[in-house]
């Protein structure tokens, strides 16, 4: 077993724990902090696939945007973090069941292909620059470029329509 | 090194674990943080294919993921600003009490 593997099987651990945490856990302002610490481990991933740029992403827009805007949601709905009723609805074994019958199903399918998906990675070709790569994908005619105009439109529709929703009409 | 499998095996489990999440939790706010993890699990998937692929130069895999970042930004930002529109309202964020649509 080599350092990434270790570095793999602690990350993972990490993550499957705060993932649970935060299904879990009763107080939100304690889930959203346990979804940062998922979201980092997800970012160690990143930085083990060389995929160095989305490490960075994932914490700057996961971990610095989304979840402190989760947090921000949470302390606007404060009165209700404290109620005293169940944190899960009354259907909450079928739900369990499915989630255990999709990792079972997912598990069976992939367990299925063999040793299809057992090889390493390939080196990354010594010429290629990631970032460079994927900068020239994302606005590049023959491939991304119309996908990532789209992308921002979408943002911006998000932008408006999130303060319209959430003004105060009085 | 890290055989393929490893990463496919770990975010089967991220998103059942969200799925669970988005099932059971009464809050709607809970609601989101799983929909978060489901979408963490899928970008893992993308970007290991995108890194054991046998032409990493292509970069299709990265940009999905990027994709799949702002589209969750979009989300998250228009989920919370309903959350909060609704808890103006109704003074409640549970799921199971905004049922004026319910029939």
């Amino acid at each position: 077993m080599d350092a990434t593997q270790v570095i793999f099987i602690v990350s993972a651990a990490l993550i499957v724990v705060s993932a649970l945490m935060v299904v879990t856990s009763r107080n939100l302002v304690h889930a959203a902090l346990w979804l940062i610490s998922a979201l980092f481990g997800v970012a160690i991933l990143y930085v083990l696939l060389e995929a160095g740029f989305l490490a960075v992403v994932q914490v700057v827009v996961y971990i610095g945007a989304i979840a402190i805007m989760f947090i921000f949601a949470v302390m606007l709905t404060r009165r209700d973090m404290l109620d005293k009723g169940p944190q899960v609805n009354a259907s909450w074994p079928v739900a369990l069941g499915l989630c255990l019958l999709t990792f079972v199903g997912l598990g069976f399918l992939l367990s299925r292909f063999g040793d299809k998906f057992s090889h390493l990675p390939g080196a990354l070709p010594p010429n290629l620059d990631p970032l460079l790569a994927l900068g020239n994908a994302l606005v590049s005619p023959q491939a991304f470029v119309l996908p990532f105009e789209v992308a921002s439109v979408l943002l911006l529709a998000a932008l408006v329509g999130a303060v319209y929703v959430a003004r105060n009409h009085k | 090194m890290i055989p393929l499998s490893w990463y496919l095996y770990l975010a089967a489990a991220l998103f059942s674990i969200g799925l669970f999440g988005v099932l059971a939790r009464r809050n709607a706010i809970a609601i989101f943080l799983g929909i978060e993890l489901m979408l963490n699990a899928v970008n893992v998937n993308l970007v290991a294919f995108w890194r054991y692929s046998s032409n990493p130069g292509l970069m299709d895999g990265q940009v999905f993921a990027i994709i799949v970042f702002a589209v969750a930004a979009a989300e998250v930002a228009v989920g919370l600003a309903l959350v909060i529109s609704v808890y103006r309202r109704r003074n409640t964020v549970i799921a199971d009490e905004i049922d004026l649509m319910k029939w």
